[in-house]
């Protein structure tokens, strides 16, 4: 595209049939405690 | 649903729904704010609106961008449906396990932080240590709730932890010797201040904890305001040299220096800057969390100021990355491209479910910012899980179920925050702190900027 670039096309639609394995990082844990950081988090269960 | 802004030059859009982000140009910036409020299935019928609502550009350029545009809608990756609302029913009636746990080794503390939230590892109790039996008790629990979950996360938390470090290495044996008969992984992660951290410590943590957390705020006058010895004394420079080689013990990675930024140093992005140029490579610094008659709480009227320093911060660590000696800041991590699913973004940080608070005395809470509100007491690691009721209320919590967070373009990012941060200023978890959304919703802003930046290099 000329106009556009695309850093992530990834659709999270996608994630509907595959995710909620349940095996990634409770995001507390990783060093926060305080606020809820949820999209840094990466998915253990590679698509 | 999309959310645009500009920032350090560059045009930045995202889809909401479907999770895809796009740099684009000025005039594709415009086309799509105009796109958003009005377009028809009819091409030329768009071509006329864009024409009549931008007149400084020519038929041809809008054209073509059009074409662009209506592509990546095509391709469902602008302007996608909200089909997670549906989804979320589903969702709602999923079995809950307990995959990780905060242990509060000890309720004690040898420092006496003025922002703490445990009040100085007191918790509204009575200082108190977990003893082995309380502390093996919780990790029986943890494997009979987990299901078939195979990782694990314990983290040894406090009151400052390594008052109790002898329970701290036994329980890390006992979980060990769980892993092979139950199929089962723990990693184990610890918070600590740095006071009593020695080369023992660090040799064992090397070798069993998947991550540390070192607390401290950043320059020393800051940290040493906030952050002082029961005595008054400076801590920086107790703790500074240990961080520093603890760091460099783990390689720079799998820890963070953590620290907590107030209404008194609102200029924090020095804080940070400050933890890189003592060489760290893993830094998150935080707002506090307080009630707004703290005197270091942070008010509305910061974050202007707040704002700045973020964007401030993010030019600095693109400049910095570029230059070969970058950093990784916490609250800037985002991932783009293997990022969680839409299950656990659902649920959020999974308090009250999937996570639990274990007090030194074996009672269970929905997190450990809930620890010592006894209305939510959820059970023991004796008899589990009681407060049924309670756990419900946590599992229902999901950006669906919030006013404030079903049309929040952040929803995805966040999660729906912090529930205690939400019961803490509105009584109730369904709720959401409002000064925690604003900048949570610029440090998203200013991470995929970030990426925006190194990925133009490339």
């Amino acid at each position: 595209m000329k106009h556009v670039k695309t850093l992530t096309n990834k659709t999270l639609k996608s994630t509907m049939e595959k995710g909620g394995c349940g095996e990634c990082q409770t995001s507390c844990q990783s060093a926060c405690k305080t606020s809820c950081t949820v999209g840094n988090q990466t998915c253990e269960n590679k698509r | 649903m999309i959310h645009q802004y500009k920032n350090n030059g560059y045009n930045i859009v995202m889809d909401v729904c479907s999770g895809a982000v796009h740099v684009v140009d000025d005039i594709t910036y415009d086309v799509i704010a105009v796109y958003e409020e009005n377009n028809e299935d009819n091409i030329e019928t768009n071509l006329e609106l864009l024409q009549n609502k931008l007149p400084s550009y020519s038929k041809e350029e809008l054209e073509e961008t059009l074409a662009e545009v209506e592509e990546l809608k095509a391709n469902g990756e602008l302007f996608a449906e909200d089909v997670y609302k549906e989804f979320v029913m589903d969702f709602k009636k999923r079995k809950t396990v307990v995959k990780a746990l905060c242990l509060h080794i000890a309720h004690d503390c040898n420092l006496g932080c003025r922002y703490c939230f445990a009040e100085e590892g007191e918790y509204h109790g009575d200082r108190s240590m977990m003893s082995l039996e309380v502390g093996k008790q919780a990790l029986d629990f943890l494997v009979a709730n987990s299901g078939n979950r195979k990782n694990l996360e314990v983290d040894f938390f406090g009151g400052e932890p390594t008052m109790n470090f002898e329970v701290v290495k036994e329980l890390v044996r006992y979980g060990r010797s769980l892993e092979e008969p139950y199929n089962k992984n723990f990693r184990f992660t610890l918070t600590t201040n740095g006071i009593l951290l020695n080369d023992e410590i660090m040799e064992f943590a090397n070798q069993e904890m998947a991550n540390v957390v070192l607390s401290i705020d950043g320059r020393k006058s800051v940290n040493d305001y906030m952050r002082p010895a029961r005595n008054g004394k400076s801590t920086y420079d107790i703790i500074v040299p240990k961080f520093q080689k603890f760091a460099e013990l783990r390689n720079q990675t799998n820890y963070y220096v953590r620290g907590t930024f107030t209404h008194h140093n609102l200029d924090f992005s020095e804080d940070v800057l400050h933890l890189a140029d003592l060489g760290f490579q893993q830094i998150s610094v935080e707002p506090v969390v307080a009630p707004s008659d703290e005197p270091y709480a942070i008010q509305e009227a910061d974050l202007p100021q707040l704002m700045e320093e973020y964007d401030k911060l993010a030019k600095e660590m693109v400049k910095r990355e570029k230059e070969g000696n970058g950093f990784n800041f916490f609250h800037f991590m985002i991932d783009l491209s293997q990022g969680p699913c839409v299950a656990k973004r659902l649920s959020g940080c999974g308090s009250g479910t999937e996570y639990l608070a274990v007090t030194p005395w074996g009672d269970l809470y929905p997190c450990h910012q809930f620890v010592g509100q006894e209305q939510f007491k959820l059970g023991t690691v004796y008899d589990g899980i009681q407060a049924e009721d309670i756990r419900d209320e946590f599992k229902l919590c999901n950006v669906y179920a919030k006013d404030k967070c079903r049309n929040c373009f952040a929803r995805f990012y966040c999660s729906g925050g912090c529930a205690a941060n939400s019961y803490n200023f509105h009584g109730s978890i369904l709720d959401a702190y409002d000064i925690g959304c604003e900048l949570q919703k610029k440090r998203i802003e200013c991470a995929i900027m970030i990426k925006a930046a190194l990925a133009d290099q490339e």
